[in-house]
């Protein structure tokens, strides 16, 4: 279980997308399927929706943009319920996914609270598909693709705690442009990827009724106890079969010796 | 008494052709993928396969542990003939889950992947592991049925000395992943709707578990006293109605705290998409089957029981369903109906469940206590026997 603490949080990269700087260029999104070997034209540019094939997707709201892309959490849901590991959150912020180790259970998908995991579903050898923030490039010291390619400066890497003081500089210093709201700074424990927009989230489908809580807190409070729990339960069982077995000894002790004292006498 | 030969050669060529659509659609989820052969999405991950032929058949199978654990544990003998009925058909249902999850996994073949890439904090891979020890148990549990019929004394001797071991281990393994199954959806408090959603979905999935578990008992001793010609053992069916009273009335009770305490109760009565599932599944799970079984006369009866048996399985079944189907449907913005392919392979499986049943029934000694049986039947009705008798050629 990673907590806030325990990850090296000053080392932690992050995005932060603007969107009142945002033009809807989608340049970002041809980075994105560059990066990632994927396929671009002006068909997939107009699908405003992540999928197998489109990690990330600028929506439309009149003349409002908004960034849909994995958002990275801190403590990821995705990651908790692997049963093999496939997902993992690095140390450096992206949360990675290893198809080797995956067996397509889709517990991630399931699970995740932004519906990011998307599944390539027409293969007879299908993956898991989403944004793990351009993990090597970061790994090497570079920023995300998206990022790079901004032409405004709408979509910003760098430490994730960096970020989140800038957000709320730009909050604080422009009252009124902004909604008053870091989407991410606390949704499901704190995300990697956070957002500003100048109108509320759930107007691109965005879900702000979310818990401040890590969701893997809630399946861990229960699963942390099974270690305890079977030694209690396992001796409270085979104490219950001693117990009504005991008659059962009792009544053929007292059978024996009756047989032996017959066979005496 | 014997079955009648139309019936038995129908219900043959129901089974050949439920088989043969199975194996055309085991070929276009092999060769064409998930997509072409599912109508699961990016939206909808889980669909029938989870709802009901992972999460349902692990319910079902629930018989196995709470009978053994009446029996082995508790101590009560009367209900020691119907122990062999319900291991088969937990062993047959973990197996068929195993089977089943094999169609619904993206890359099967990995399937063996939590044994060695463990991520403890995964309730599935708690599941996986239970599941998977706890078939191995149940394995252990009927094998001395096998060499019971081989006549294998030595193995005999050597699981029975072991064997309450095996039960209390049994035990634990049913219990952690019965209401593991409820913790899988712990992580979704946003996702799942509050009609569903609960702290306490683990010891809601236990105690249906147990219920369903109960159940199934009484349904399966009434399914094979019918197509085996064996006489219902009744007086044991009464007992079981009586705890399934006791069990359903627990879970109704804890299920009315839940809601209030949640402030949910009040959703019940606004109309509306879930409600009605909910409403469905409260009267077939509690409603129906407790308003039938507090009355003695229906308590009593065969028909009674069988009618609330198969009342309660049902209820259960739409519970299932509706926390992996209904219960997301609003929150991810898209409906779910499983496509026909899903349905075929679902039927193909509860078909498998009943055959396999009925053939090893017919071979193994399921049902030992009925040679004493044949044998006064013998003196008293000897048509009877002759029925019964061909039955057990392999004893």
């Amino acid at each position: 279980m990673r907590r806030r603490g325990d990850l090296e949080t000053k080392m932690s990269k992050g995005i932060l997308y603007d969107a009142t700087l945002c033009i809807g260029c989608k340049q970002c999104e041809q980075a994105c399927a560059t990066e990632n070997g994927l396929p671009y034209d002006d068909h997939i540019a107009a699908q405003e929706i992540t999928s197998a094939h489109k990690y990330t997707a600028v929506l439309t709201k009149d003349d409002k943009f908004m960034r849909k892309l994995c958002m990275n959490c801190d403590d990821p849901a995705c990651a908790s319920v692997c049963p093999v590991g496939a997902l993992k959150k690095t140390a450096l912020g992206p949360v990675t996914y290893d198809k080797s180790r995956c067996m397509g259970c889709r517990y991630c998908m399931a699970a995740c609270p932004f519906g990011v995991p998307k599944y390539e579903w027409e293969k007879a050898v299908p993956g898991v598909r989403k944004c793990v923030m351009c993990s090597k490039r970061v790994a090497d010291g570079k920023q995300t693709a998206c990022a790079e390619i901004c032409p405004t400066g709408a979509t910003k890497f760098g430490e994730r705690d960096q970020l989140l003081e800038e957000a709320k500089k730009r909050l604080h210093d422009n009252p009124g442009k902004y909604l008053p709201h870091i989407f991410g700074e606390t949704e499901v424990g704190g995300t990697s990827v956070m957002l500003l927009s100048s109108i509320p989230f759930n107007a691109f489908g965005f879900r702000t009724d979310l818990t401040e809580r890590a969701l893997p807190l809630y399946t861990y409070q229960v699963l942390s106890r099974i270690p305890d729990f079977v030694p209690l339960f396992g001796t409270m069982l085979g104490g219950i079969y001693w117990i009504t077995h005991r008659r059962e000894d009792v009544a053929e002790a007292e059978a024996k010796e009756k047989k032996h004292n017959g066979g005496g006498r | 008494m014997t079955v009648p030969r139309i019936r038995f050669t129908f219900w043959k060529a129901v089974f050949l052709a439920i088989m043969a659509a199975g194996i055309y659609c085991t070929f276009l989820r092999f060769f064409r993928g998930l997509g072409a052969s599912t109508n699961l999405s990016d939206q909808f991950p889980w669909g029938l396969w989870i709802g009901f032929d992972v999460m349902c058949g692990v319910m079902l199978a629930a018989g196995g542990f709470t009978v053994t654990a009446a029996v082995e544990i508790f101590n009560i003998k009367r209900f020691h003939s119907i122990v062999r009925p319900t291991i088969l058909t937990a062993f047959l249902g973990y197996l068929l889950v195993c089977a089943a999850l094999m169609y619904d996994l993206g890359l099967p073949w990995n399937i063996w992947h939590p044994l060695v890439m463990r991520n403890p904090h995964s309730v599935m891979f708690e599941v996986a592991y239970c599941v998977m020890l706890y078939t191995a148990v149940l394995a252990m549990e009927f094998s001395p049925i096998v060499f019971e019929h081989f006549n294998l004394q030595r193995p005999l001797r050597i699981i029975r000395s072991v064997m309450v071991v095996f039960v209390i281990l049994g035990v634990l393994l049913s219990t952690l992943h019965q209401s593991s199954l409820g913790t899988l959806y712990l992580i979704m408090p946003n996702k799942l709707h509050p009609f569903w959603y609960s702290p306490l979905l683990p010891v809601f999935f236990f105690l249906s578990a147990i219920a369903v578990g109960l159940a199934m008992t009484i349904f399966e001793s009434s399914m094979s006293s019918k197509y085996f010609g064996r006489e219902l053992e009744l007086p044991i069916l009464r007992d079981l109605g009586r705890v399934l009273v006791v069990v359903l009335a627990l879970y109704g009770i804890l299920k009315f705290e839940d809601l209030y305490h949640r402030g949910v109760l009040k959703l019940v009565l606004v109309s509306g998409y879930e409600q009605r599932f909910f409403l469905l599944e409260m009267f077939l799970s509690l409603v129906a089957p407790l308003g039938l079984l507090l009355i003695p006369k229906i308590r009593e009866s065969a028909q009674g029981l069988y009618l609330a048996a198969v009342l309660t399985l049902l209820g259960f079944v739409t519970n299932r369903l509706n926390v992996t189907i209904t219960g997301v449907e609003n929150a991810v913005g898209a409906r779910y109906s499983p496509k026909w392919t899903e349905v075929v392979i679902t039927a193909m499986f509860v078909a498998l469940g009943f055959a396999i049943f009925g053939f090893v029934a017919k071979y193994l000694p399921i049902f030992p206590e009925e040679k004493v049986h044949i044998l006064a039947l013998r003196e008293s009705e000897a048509r009877f026997a002759e029925v019964v008798v061909p039955v057990h050629a392999g004893d």
